[in-house]
């Protein structure tokens, strides 16, 4: 009995894999997850570009993370040049950033995910079958997109966000008006997590012990900056992130591959959830509780439950970011604000937790600030290898179903990381020339 | 019937489709209208019958060729989506950098496996009836693309440039702020978006019909750009564009 599984250009992920899987008489003659993504190479666009365009030009690596690649951009272009930022805008970032988050996990939950669980090619049928509960999800994904408005000027490739500040910021009345629709997200949030917690068990049971990796903090949970940590090996501050990505090519894929302690680590909400699960807001905590989410779950389809249990810690924290901002009195700025920098020659390396795990943009500029080299490291690429291990793990354990179930299981194990794989290829390391 | 239609990505962020699935409830009233047989990023089915093809992304390889004429053949109105499909967008940075050499950077001595070349619109492969302008696009410009295509009408694209809407939203002019803009040449339709967030236009719409873009370059000088910086701030989003003229 032989079966053969070919899945080209697997849907609803973000970007171009295939999975290719071969098994003669019970036993797995080839397994890979390959990536044919057409490469874009911004790390040699960027070069002999100046300090202050690259944030606009490394957005475009990824239209569903934007914020996160502008953020992360910004962080290195502020650290080669020794820029600091106000407290309010690093809060007013940290908004933005749970914007982003909260949009993305809703939409790969809400919209990727859910068809899944339901046994539909896509939520287009649920639209009819299900339109209370497909409007929820809409609705909170509006929300989301409102606030990424609201902070960034857009809902992708983000406008205000800029080196040393703002262009443009909120006005106190947006913010409260911003803050009411939050929590009136709440009951809309709780009843997705009933929706998903009913539908769980079609979650495959499965287990395979790896490394995990995301930024630390000892006072929040980290998404905007933090140390680097391992669950393997503790941690170290972000200049050194090298030392844990180890980028590698592999023939079957565009992407590069990483690897730290082990052959492969994972990188993402669960990742965050497995390394900073103490930091999570009440409520977030609640619903991972609902779920049996614990610390270390090393299940890579409870990383759908994670981007839940994170978007319910968006929302607290997002509401707590305003109160904070409402209590300190919100400090106007200019139009058209154009923070006074410095030019000077320098390295300066970003790193930020975005929805699909831990990125890292690492530039150097000359005096004259134009870039002379960039090096950018995406979620997905880390991600690549643990995938891959996970498919050669699961095979085996599911031998015995048909085709088509063993297909649709390693489509959700893709889907569960939720890869990005444009972003992925559209990266690849370029040392400047 | 319902016209059928379909999405296609190339290379590109995937941010325009996005923009197509944040139009929130007004997607549900879309899909009363439209039957979607092929959207990848959303959905398992796949048809190659459909009458409406919207594709994002640049071409950069030769290989992508085969698939541009594929969906040409089986649609009977090509819409390119975003900067990246209409004029070649963003991608355009690198045609100015000595691909061979970047490739080998990257890859080594497996850079042959990689094919790629200078990253182009769409319209330099096959023939396109509708463009949707904008890094990412415009959700209501989209949607009177889309109404227009469905009443069986050309959609308007405006031929003035950025600096119309810009005065009309009573903006203060980027060259009196002491910064430099593109919106002079770069094709309206926006709303002036990024300068009334307090920035600039970078120029993601791409060159009007008939710019004056060497006069343009002469501003940015004589306000104080090298010559280098002006070209750099054309190269952007223009590069395409202008090594056609």
């Amino acid at each position: 009995m032989s079966k053969e599984i070919n899945v080209h250009h697997i849907t609803r992920v973000e970007g171009h894999g295939n999975i290719n899987v071969v098994i003669n008489n019970g036993t797995v003659e080839r397994c890979e997850w390959a990536i044919p993504e057409a490469p874009r190479f911004f790390e040699a666009m960027v070069v002999g570009r100046s300090w202050n365009e690259l944030h606009h030009i490394t957005s475009r690596i990824c239209g569903i993370c934007s914020i996160g690649h502008t953020l992360a951009s910004l962080k290195a272009t502020e650290a080669a040049l020794g820029i600091k930022i106000s407290e309010q805008d690093l809060k007013l970032r940290k908004l933005a950033l749970h914007a982003e988050n909260m949009q993305s996990h809703l939409l790969h939950v809400g919209f990727l995910v859910l068809p899944d669980l339901m046994a539909v090619g896509s939520v287009i049928p649920l639209a009819s079958s299900h339109p209370a509960e497909v409007k929820t999800v809409l609705k909170l994904h509006r929300i989301a997109n409102e606030m990424s408005n609201l902070l960034c000027g857009r809902t992708t490739h983000p406008q205000r966000l800029i080196p040393g500040g703002f262009s443009k910021i909120p006005t106190a009345k947006e913010l409260a008006a911003l803050r009411s629709k939050l929590m009136d997200a709440v009951p809309s949030l709780e009843a997705v997590a009933k929706l998903i917690k009913g539908l769980a068990g079609k979650l495959p049971d499965f287990k395979r012990e790896t490394e995990f990796i995301a930024l630390t903090d000892p006072n929040e949970y980290a998404l905007y900056d933090g140390r680097i940590a391992s669950s393997d090996t503790g941690s170290a501050p972000a200049r050194e992130y090298l030392a844990y990505t180890n980028e590698y090519i592999v023939p079957h894929s565009t992407a590069k591959w990483a690897k730290h302690a082990r052959e492969s680590y994972m990188v993402g909400a669960l990742a965050r959830v497995n390394i900073n699960y103490s930091k999570l807001s009440p409520m977030a905590k609640e619903t991972a509780e609902m779920f049996g989410l614990a610390p270390v779950c090393h299940n890579p389809f409870m990383n759908n439950i994670a981007q839940l249990v994170e978007t319910v810690h968006s929302v607290e924290d997002s509401i707590k970011l305003i109160n904070e901002l409402e209590a300190d009195g919100l400090v106007p700025q200019p139009d058209y604000n154009k923070p006074e920098i410095k030019v000077k020659a320098g390295s300066g390396v970003g790193a930020v937790e975005v929805p699909r795990g831990i990125l890292f943009h690492d530039y150097t500029y000359n005096d004259k600030g134009i870039c002379t080299r960039a090096n950018c490291v995406i979620p997905t690429n880390q991600n690549h290898g643990n995938i891959s291990l996970d498919m050669k793990a699961l095979v085996p354990q599911i031998i015995e179903k048909s085709k088509s179930e063993i297909e649709l299981t390693l489509e959700m194990l893709v889907r569960a990381y939720d890869p990005c794989i444009s972003c992925s290829t559209h990266v690849v390391k370029v040392n400047g020339n | 019937m319902k016209p059928k239609v379909a999405f296609f990505d190339f290379a590109g962020c995937e941010g325009d489709q996005l923009q197509v699935a944040n139009l929130e409830e007004d997607l549900l009233a879309l899909l009363g209208q439209v039957e979607v047989v092929s959207f990848r990023e959303v959905m398992k089915e796949h048809s190659d019958n459909y009458d409406i093809a919207f594709v994002e992304g640049s071409c950069t390889r030769l290989q992508d060729e085969d698939r541009l004429k594929q969906i040409r053949k089986n649609a009977k109105i090509v819409v390119a989506l975003g900067s990246c499909a209409a004029i070649g967008g963003i991608n355009s940075l690198r045609n100015y950098k000595d691909l061979d050499s970047v490739k080998k950077t990257v890859y080594g001595d497996q850079a042959k496996l990689f094919d790629s070349y200078a990253a182009r619109p769409i319209d330099a492969v096959i023939p396109v009836d509708a463009y949707v302008y904008g890094c990412p696009i415009d959700r209501d410009d989209f949607l009177h693309v889309v109404k227009s295509l469905l009443l069986g009408k050309k959609p308007e694209t405006p031929t003035y440039p950025v600096c119309v809407e810009c005065k009309k939203n009573e903006n203060v002019c980027a060259f009196e702020r002491g910064q430099f803009c593109v919106g002079p040449v770069t094709r309206a339709g926006c709303n002036s978006c990024c300068v009334n967030e307090g920035t600039i236009c970078w120029g993601c719409r791409g060159l009007v019909d008939n710019p004056n873009e060497n006069s343009h370059k002469e501003v940015l000088i004589k306000y104080g750009l090298t010559v280098d910086d002006a070209i750099g701030k054309f190269r952007l989003y223009f590069g395409w564009q202008e090594a056609k003229r």
